[in-house]
Formats: C-alpha cells, sequence, structure tokens
C-alpha cells in the first residue's frame, strides 16, 4: 500500500482500519501534494449525477454509480476491459490508493468501493464521514475539473463469487444469516420502495426468510461517519444476531445501500465471508416461486407452506 | 428509434428541448446544471410559507412546488399559470429539471400547459445519463403541475 494507514484510536478497533481515513487525514496528505502523481486519487461518488459539477474536493475525479460503474445493457457491472479504461481515463493505476467519497453517509461511495473491490483493487478506502462531513467543516470544494495523467491500469477479469451473491447462491445460502438493510416499511412488504423514493415496480412485498432487519442507516452517526465498533458490535451482534465466523449475505432493493452494510460487516466488524446480493428486492421481489416472508417476523427456513 | 418531434410544446420549452437535443451527453448534463443553478429562488409569500407549496413525492430529492392564476379573471383555457418551485442545492438534477420547467412553461397560459405530453421529459435526451427512477420523478413533477393547472383553471388534461 503507497499510503500508511491511518492510526487513530476509532479506527483502531475496527477489524480494518486501513479502509477508513479521516477528512483531516486526506485534508493533510493533500497538502502534501498526495495527489499530484497518482499515487493517491480521490474520488467522488454520489446519488445525484450532477452533485460533484456543484463543488467537490481540490483534485477528484468523478465516478457515477449509473453511468460508469454499470452496464449499459446488461443488468451488470462493467467488465475488465471497461473497468481499466474508466481507472486510467480517472488518473488511478493498480497500485494507486484510491480514497473515495460521497453524500449521504457515503452510500453510493461504498457501492464504488465494492465495485472496486470486485477488480480486486487492493488499495480502496472511504472518507470517514464523506462529503456532508468535509463541507460542514468548511474544508475546500472547488468547482475545477481535474485533467489527470492516465493511470496505468491492467485488464483485471472481475471476481464476482468472494462478495458478491446471485439469486442461486441467496436460495442456497437460506438457513443461513442474512441482513435486510431496507426501511421497516419494507421488510414488512407494507410498500416495495424506499420512503419518499417512487415505486420501483417489485410485485411483491416483504423480505427473503430468515432475513434480519437492520436498517443501513443504523451504522452511521448523525455526522455521516461510522459508528464506533461498540456501537456497530450492539447493533450487528447483539440486536441481529450474528455470530464471528458466520457467512452473512446482505440486501436491499438494488445492492447500493447493502454496500454500506457489506463494507461495515467486512471492514469495520471483520467477518471474512460476507456478499451483496445485488439483485436485492428488485429481483427478489419480481422472481417466480422464490419464498418469501411478509410481516416483522423473520419467518423460517424451509418454509412451511399452506399451513 | 422514432423521430423525436418538438411540435406539439409551447415555443419557449421547445426552444429548451432543441438545445439540449443539438448536445451530446456530458454538454446535455452541464446544461441541465445552468438550469439548476438558474431556478430562481422564491419569491417572500411563498418562503415564508411553504406550507403553501405540496411535494413531489416521486422525486428522489425533495422538491416542492405550487402554481398560481389571476384570480381577476375567468378560469379557463386562456389562464395565465406562475410556476414556483423549492428543491435544495444538493440535488442539482431534480433543480435542474424544475429550472427546465420554469423556463419553458412560467406564465404561459393553462391550455399552453396542458398541452405539453405526459413524456416530455425523454425529449432531454438524458434516459441514459441519468436513472429511470429519476427520470419517473420528472414525470411526476410535470404531472402534478398539469393536475394542479387543471384543477386551477377548470381545463381538463
Amino acid at each position: 500500500m503507497p499510503y500508511p494507514a491511518e492510526q487513530n484510536e476509532k479506527f483502531a478497533a475496527y477489524a480494518h482500519p486501513e479502509r477508513l481515513v479521516s477528512t483531516e487525514w486526506l485534508a493533510a496528505a493533500l497538502e502534501d501534494g498526495a495527489a499530484a502523481n497518482g499515487g493517491l486519487v480521490v474520488v467522488e461518488s454520489d446519488e445525484d449525477v450532477l452533485l460533484y459539477e456543484t463543488g467537490h474536493i481540490p483534485g477528484a475525479v468523478k465516478i457515477d454509480w449509473h453511468t460508469d460503474l454499470n452496464d449499459e445493457v446488461t443488468r451488470d457491472y462493467i467488465d475488465g476491459a471497461a473497468f481499466a479504461r474508466l481507472a486510467a481515463s480517472k488518473g488511478i493505476s493498480r497500485d494507486s490508493t484510491v480514497v473515495i467519497y460521497g453524500d449521504k453517509s457515503n452510500w453510493w461511495a461504498a457501492y464504488a468501493l465494492w465495485v472496486f473491490t470486485l477488480f480486486g483493487h487492493q488499495d480502496v478506502r472511504l472518507l470517514d464521514g464523506g462529503r456532508d462531513k468535509w463541507i460542514a467543516e468548511g474544508r475546500a470544494l472547488t468547482k475545477d475539473k481535474p485533467a489527470p495523467a492516465p493511470g496505468n491500469y491492467p485488464v483485471v477479469e472481475r471476481e464476482d463469487a468472494p462478495i458478491r451473491a446471485f439469486k442461486e447462491d441467496v436460495l442456497a445460502h437460506l438457513g443461513k444469516p442474512l441482513i435486510d438493510v431496507r426501511s421497516p416499511e419494507e421488510y414488512t412488504g407494507q410498500r416495495t420502495h424506499m420512503p419518499a423514493y417512487p415505486e420501483e415496480g417489485a410485485l411483491r412485498g416483504g423480505h427473503i426468510p430468515t432475513a434480519a432487519s437492520v436498517p443501513w442507516a443504523r451504522a452511521a452517526a448523525e455526522d455521516g461517519t461510522f459508528r464506533s465498533r461498540k456501537e456497530l458490535d450492539a447493533i450487528y451482534l447483539d440486536d441481529a444476531g450474528l455470530a464471528a465466523g458466520d457467512d452473512v449475505v446482505a440486501y436491499c432493493r438494488i445492492g447500493e445501500r447493502s454496500s454500506h452494510t457489506w463494507f461495515v460487516l467486512k471492514y469495520l466488524l471483520g467477518f471474512e465471508s460476507v456478499r451483496n446480493y445485488d439483485g436485492s428486492w428488485t429481483e427478489w421481489g419480481n422472481a417466480v416461486r422464490v419464498p418469501i416472508v411478509k410481516g416483522a417476523e423473520r419467518g423460517s427456513f424451509p418454509v412451511t407452506v399452506g399451513v | 428509434m422514432a423521430v423525436m418531434t418538438t411540435q406539439a410544446l409551447p415555443s419557449a420549452l421547445a426552444a429548451i428541448v432543441d438545445d439540449f437535443q443539438a448536445l451530446a451527453e456530458p454538454e446535455r448534463l452541464q446544461l441541465l446544471l445552468e438550469f439548476s443553478e438558474g431556478l430562481p429562488e422564491l419569491p417572500e409569500r411563498l418562503s415564508n410559507h411553504p406550507e403553501l407549496l405540496e411535494q413531489v413525492v416521486e422525486c428522489q430529492s425533495p422538491l416542492f412546488l405550487t402554481i398560481e392564476t389571476d384570480r381577476d379573471s375567468a378560469p379557463g383555457p386562456e389562464t395565465a399559470v406562475r410556476l414556483f418551485f423549492k428543491a435544495p442545492a444538493e440535488a442539482p438534477t431534480t433543480r435542474g429539471f424544475a429550472g427546465v420547467l420554469h423556463e419553458g412553461l412560467d406564465g404561459l397560459s393553462a391550455g399552453e400547459i396542458l398541452s405539453v405530453p405526459d413524456d416530455m421529459p425523454e425529449l432531454l435526451g438524458l434516459t441514459r445519463a441519468i436513472t429511470p427512477l429519476r427520470m419517473r420523478g420528472m414525470t411526476a413533477m410535470l404531472g402534478r403541475i398539469k393536475r394542479k393547472v387543471s384543477a386551477a383553471s377548470g381545463v381538463r388534461a
């Protein structure tokens, strides 16, 4: 890793403190010229495709989850050749330290980090607190778009299996821990879309049998930073009932909110085997003959039918 | 792909659509950003009375709008309509589309506004760059305006 991990008390309690940097650390690194030669690349990834253009961290490049990371035709992520082109065009080389930040407590930034991880990018970190914290602290913003020298990025084949679950994987996983990170209303089946968001056309409401409901934002504090190790342990181990060594699958609606939870479980709490089911409810809630539980209870597996 | 026509649109809106269609995608987004920056502030009588605005819940970001018509003239297709929008700076895409509708429709007659096709947002050529979810929010914004104009003018959409 080109840049040493940040050392501080909060991060040290996490399983992988090297996956986070604070706003102070990033500001100091930028001050030291870390971004000048492509050794450290700052990436902004937001929900709103135009938010970066209204002002961003000086030197930061933009990667849009929809136009840059998703394949335009197939419901899938871009392939290795497209990722290599994208990374190089943003000044990212295979050995670059990439720091990603974004709006909404890093919701979309975590999604981008997860996609970088599908391609095995070694050193990719989140800015704790994201865009909102940087702005709240009155740190520098600019509308100047950087024109980085192209990075040197090889074509790497995406390796989905370790961190990505498909519908068939989830069916085979039933009986092992699942975390549903959507709102309580989506979990119970009262609604099939996020509160205050438009309907996205899932034909059935509810959750995957046995899934624990842990809305993703519980992992974030008021200022958008991740909650402390102690608080996260209380949420995911005590409340949701996960135990060390568990093989976990997280899901939401299209896999973005659950990327945030995936990051928490994988890097902050140190679960070795955590997969994000990106098909999520827009697939499961429309799939034929998959089991669904309605209501606040987790339900059981095997599902008892017709009782 | 069907040829997109701007024939049915009021002239100011047709001109905006033409501007978007003449550009490549990155410049279309840049133009939408300019519309977001150009969205006028609410007049004081509305900014001090948020309850007079309605939220379009289909939009991904908080978007509030209202319309006003001239109370002195009889309602009908000739009634002039003023449009007012409020959206946070952190939601530039939503603001941008509100800016397009404001510049394209503000001050027009009820009949003209109601003649705008419901799928007008698709004409801006942003359907690849902007997610389907957000496009539906934009369509909902236009739909809400048309419903309010119809109710205020007594003209059916």
